[in-house]
């Protein structure tokens, strides 16, 4: 990297996150103010554009992309209408040791007096859970499932190329139309039509502000830049600031700083999950690489540059923190900006083009948390991109991911996508799928599948607290085979399920009514013309997912009961109640032979795998083409981010030998040392799920550096993910392990049974070796990941 | 089949995902039973063609459930763990079968052609995507050859790519015959000096370079098959310029090398050793530097010969 960017990624890494009380204290303002003047869009967009033209803005030292969330680089804003963070969250994330936002005292001081007696009782959080069921309160405390939407807006959205070719002017033309076309003798909603689009105009307007206010900062600063190359480079800024995002994007740079604008604006206006993601980059990008360098205006190092540029702007904004957080709670940094490289394009073709690989070799040098890129492999896509790929995937960061773009087209075309919007979706978030541009596709939680379990092994009760919060399914003791014991799991599965879509259906339409996002609705097709906002089923597409975690731990645990409880005999269901009771401790032994002598998910054994299939039919039946207000929209997911660890802080012992409180399983990983026969078979186990019928599937494999290493393990490596996706799978990432793993599976050898170590022609489970040795594979892998 | 039984070999491990026996992704059956007995040999579990009985300390928990139920008293807690009075064991395996850690097994299991095979095609996938197929491995598996060419005949049937991985130290007839089935052979070069051979390995090497020269002879008449030469680099055994120069001059003989490793020693089996109760002759011997890895191909290269490090 050339010397502005290493400057600049410098002062990325190096600054802590901070909580910016500008946009509180506006909107504060803002709210007291007009209260009860506009309807509720309008309000919205009014509130937005008044942000946009009184934030602080920041153009940095070297920068060539501009604009920040904050007033500063990494300066998070809050979002009070929301929820509203009290001083003691403040103070909280000041302090705490992990992922901590340093606030001001006085900061913290005028938040107190200011902006929190105002929203106490009014943010969308407090009117929500004022409202809600007992049932719903008891599973969702007991850890059954998560609530995306108490905290944070619907989000993950991803562009199509719209933007690249359509300004905001040109925006504000259709929803004019669109205004013109209201049938208001006929049509009964043209009222809350007519406010969603004057709401529309207003956000176009106050995006097309923030960006000329940065062009005329810029002038102001070229005007006393003594430095004539930066005096150049601002006056450029400018320019391009002038020009978009009223219009569409002239060059490289332009579209760049056109998708930075239309991300911030997305972010400022609400606190949406997983912020934005630009979806295909590298095609979106292609024509205005290709134009630069025919007319000589761009060569490659400019580019990259550009491309870093950016990549250091979505580094410098991490995710707002949560309000209600308590010390230990250590949150994430991470808001997941996905951009996907190579795939399929529009027209079938393959989409890999020049700017897929300067795109991962920016990826490579920069090595920053976000943004995230996955690489999506057809049928189509050359060995020479795979390779490129792979290659960075190996030097350990796990990153990029690969996704079977086949597969992501088959999950589209299942929901009724055409092949068109189909091609242009793709997997935002961790790896969810959706059409780009197009398409609502918001996540609702996460379940707790293994906790589920546990329900049905306690006839409903939490063992953890002792509180009845599921349905009384019988006495799993009074149960003569394994058949009625799954009946009673299912029974509970669709209570929690039915409770749980019940309370999101009512938030959807509270976010709905209370808090449009107008401005990202005039981002996604179809919005305009149905005068609808993106929270309102505005769009072409909406679909609603609820993301099901711990099929490894739920499928053992299955398999245990099967096998060795109702079948063979050699455990009975009242010890092993009591060894969960009692957390294993003084059952070492059955908790040894339950987890050596009982097939577990993930190693190509199809008595276990059909447990898997089962579990896997059993939350299609609970969710898929379940109702929200949009009509039968939800559809399983299957990843965990990192709520598996959660999920299982919040599960006592289950029946696969896992201690109480320990992670569960995650994604649709096997757990964690229960696969012992290599990759080759947790694929083949992974590939007996139907994951086309999924909105996404998440798999991890860990490797030791040294099993990937030389062109023959880079090819392994390209040759496993190729096989994996002809095989149906969705995602595949790999974890290359670092020393600091090496030595947890020497303290904790059962969840690391099924690492590799390679040397040289021979390879062997790591947890095998004797200590010398793996002392020395420890001191090599020091080495390698360097 | 001549009298109606089907033959079945006796196996000590199955690998899936084996990258480094062969081209591809392969899968790798270990026979158990090796003529040779290495020095550096990393896997001593297969040498002894009987069920090799290993406890892996570092899995017991010390339950006790072992010394309990062995019929003969053949099991009991010593200094480092675990202890077998071989003079009592009769082979049950009821220990291997209680022990709910696994620390406790009898390496070897008896397996039919079917099995093999139906193990074989699980990764039918791999293979087709990487080139990859079946590697026999060991132990010397043309020890067990009738087996061995069974398992070769019917996964030719089923047009899966086979590799053996041998000594050369067996009957050339049965070799003749493995090269009709299979598609490639990793064929070991130790050392060239006989004496130093049998010093180190506990045979001579006369019957191997023959047996290799036959192989040779055999593939190119019948224009199907390859030898992939694998060589050992185990310092202060056959790192000599000599043995190099005559292990280079052997390979320059032969007309169907489709390759040349150089596997660097290691000592990573080493632990085995203990856990079997058997002797490491190889000490503290370190592994070749990376220095001397490439002196070691530069010397192939400079003789036209094409050599890589590792399988």
């Amino acid at each position: 990297m050339n010397e502005r960017i290493a400057r600049l990624r410098n002062e990325s890494f190096e600054t802590y996150p901070s909580i910016s009380i500008e946009r509180a204290r506006l909107t504060t303002d803002f709210y007291r103010a007009n209260e009860g003047k506009y309807p509720v869009p309008v309000m919205r967009a009014l509130n937005f554009k008044n942000l946009c033209e009184q934030k602080t803005l920041y153009i940095g030292k070297d920068e060539l992309i501009v604009g920040e969330r904050g007033p500063a680089p990494k300066a998070v804003s809050t979002f009070p209408e929301l929820n509203c963070h009290t001083a003691r969250d403040l103070e909280i994330l000041n302090t705490r040791p992990m992922t901590g936002y340093r606030v001001h005292e006085d900061d913290i001081r005028i938040y107190t007096e200011e902006v929190v007696p105002y929203w106490t009782g009014r943010t969308l959080r407090d009117r929500i859970f004022s409202n809600l069921p007992e049932e719903w309160l008891a599973l969702y405390e007991a850890g059954c499932f998560t609530e995306f939407m108490e905290q944070r807006a619907p989000g993950h959205t991803a562009l199509d190329g719209t933007i690249y070719s359509t300004g905001l002017l040109d925006m504000k033309k259709k929803i004019a139309s669109a205004r013109e076309r209201l049938d208001w003798i006929n049509d009964p909603h043209a009222t809350e039509k007519d406010e969603e689009l004057q709401a529309m105009d207003i956000a176009c307007d106050a995006a097309i502000i923030f960006a000329r206010r940065h062009a005329d900062l810029a002038e102001e600063m070229a005007a006393s830049e003594k430095d004539f190359v930066r005096k150049a480079e601002l006056l450029k800024i400018a320019d391009v600031c002038r020009h978009v995002p009223a219009n569409a994007p002239r060059d490289f740079h332009e579209a760049i700083q056109m998708y930075w604008f239309t991300h911030l604006g997305t972010i400022t206006e609400l606190n949406g999950w997983d912020a934005m993601s630009p979806g295909h980059f590298d095609l979106h990008l292609r024509p205005f690489y290709e134009k630069g360098i025919a007319d000589g205006s761009l060569d490659r190092e400019k580019a990259k540059e550009l491309l870093s540029c950016f990549w250091i702007k979505v580094n410098n904004t991490p995710a707002p923190p949560k309000v209600g957080v308590t010390a230990a709670e250590s949150g994430t940094y991470n808001d997941f900006t996905q951009i996907n490289l190579g795939g399929i394009a529009e027209d079938g073709s393959d989409g890999s083009n020049d700017v897929s690989y300067i795109i991962l070799d920016v990826l490579d040098e920069l090595q920053l948390l976000q943004p995230q890129v996955s690489v999506h492999i057809s049928s189509k896509t050359s060995e020479r991109f795979l390779r490129h790929a792979c290659k960075v995937m190996r030097r350990g960061s796990g990153y990029p991911s690969a996704f079977n773009s086949e597969a992501v087209f088959m999950e589209q075309l299942g929901m009724g996508k055409t092949v068109e919007d189909a091609r242009t979706g793709g997997t935002s978030g961790c790896v969810e799928t959706g059409s780009f541009g197009k398409e609502a596709y918001i996540l609702h939680g996460y379940l707790n599948v293994p906790k589920i379990m546990e329900l049905a092994l306690n006839n409903g009760t939490d063992p953890l607290s002792g509180k009845r919060i599921g349905l009384e399914t019988g006495d799993p003791q009074t149960f003569t085979c394994y058949e009625e014991f799954y009946q009673a799991f299912e029974k509970q599965l669709h209570y929690v399920v039915d409770t749980k879509i019940r309370t999101d259906n009512y938030i959807q339409r509270m976010f709905a009514r209370h808090a449009p996002a107008p401005y990202l609705s005039v981002l996604i097709h179809d919005c305009i013309e149905n005068g609808r906002d993106y929270y309102d089923g505005g769009p072409r597409y909406n679909t609603d997912y609820i993301q099901c975690c711990g099929i490894g731990t739920v499928t053992d645990s299955f398999s245990v009961l099967k096998k060795h409880v109702f079948e063979e005999k050699t455990v009975t269901l009242a010890d092993l109640l009591r060894a969960l009771h009692e957390n294993w401790e003084g059952w070492e032994e059955m908790r040894q032979f339950i987890w050596n002598r009982t097939p577990f998910f993930g190693n190509d054994d199809e008595e276990a795998d059909s447990i898997m299939q089962k579990v896997y039919a059993s939350l299609l039946n609970a969710i898929d083409g379940k109702h929200s207000p949009k009509g039968p929209t939800y559809h399983v997911n299957m990843l965990s981010t990192t709520c598996h660890i959660y999920f299982g802080k919040k599960l006592g012992a289950t029946p696969n030998g896992r201690f109480a409180h320990a992670p569960e399983s995650d994604g649709t990983s096997p757990s964690h040392g229960a696969d012992r026969n290599g990759p080759t078979a947790v694929v083949k186990s992974l590939s007996r799920m139907d994951q086309l019928k999924s909105g996404g599937t998440l798999l991890n494999q860990r490797f030791l550096p040294s099993v990937l290493s030389g062109d023959s393990g880079l090819e392994k490596m390209g040759q496993l993910i190729r096989t994996y996706f002809k095989l149906g799978g969705h995602h595949i990432q790999f974890n290359v392990v670092d020393t600091e793993t090496l030595r947890k599976a020497q303290k904790n050898p059962d969840e690391y049974r099924s690492l590799l170590v390679r040397v040289a022609g021979y390879s062997d489970y790591f947890v095998d070796l004797d200590q010398y040795h793996q002392e020395e594979i420890i001191a090599r892998t020091a080495q390698e990941n360097l | 089949m001549l009298f109606g039984k089907e033959p079945t070999g006796f196996i000590f491990d199955v690998k899936r995902y084996s990258i480094h026996d062969g081209p591809g992704i392969r899968t790798t059956f270990f026979f158990k039973g090796c003529p040779l007995s290495c020095w550096w040999c990393h896997n001593p579990e297969g040498i002894s063609p009987l069920p090799a009985p290993t406890y892996h300390g570092n899995r017991c928990i010390a339950c006790g459930r072992c010394v309990r139920e062995c019929p003969n008293g053949a099991r009991s807690f010593g200094p480092e763990g675990i202890a077998l009075d071989s003079s009592k064991c009769v082979e049950c395996r009821i220990c291997e079968q209680v022990c709910p850690t696994r620390a406790l097994e009898f390496v070897g299991k008896e397996m039919t052609v079917e099995e093999i095979v139906r193990l074989a095609k699980k990764d039918l996938a791999f293979y087709d995507e990487s080139g990859g197929g079946v590697t026999f491995s060991g132990g010397e598996p043309l020890m067990q050859a009738e087996f061995l060419i069974a398992c070769l005949e019917a996964l030719r049937s089923l047009e899966i790519s086979t590799a053996v991985d041998t000594s050369g130290f067996c009957r050339e007839e049965d070799l003749l015959l493995a090269a009709e089935e299979a598609d490639i052979f990793l064929f070991d070069i130790k050392l060239i000096d006989p004496k130093l051979h049998e010093y180190y390995t506990g045979v001579g090497n006369e019957r191997i370079l023959a047996n290799l020269r036959s192989l040779d002879k055999k593939l190119v008449e019948q224009g199907r098959g390859s030898i992939n030469i694998r060589i050992p680099l185990i310092p202060g055994v056959n790192n000599s310029p000599e043995n190099l120069e005559a292990v280079i001059a052997c390979v320059l003989s032969l007309r169907s090398v489709s390759g040349v490793n150089i596997l660097p020693y290691h000592s990573i089996g080493s632990g085995k050793y203990k856990n079997l109760g058997l002797e490491f002759k190889m000490g503290q011997t370190q592994p070749p530097s990376d220095y001397e890895v490439s002196q070691a191909l530069s010397l192939f290269a400079s003789r036209g010969i094409h050599a890589v490090k590792g399988g």
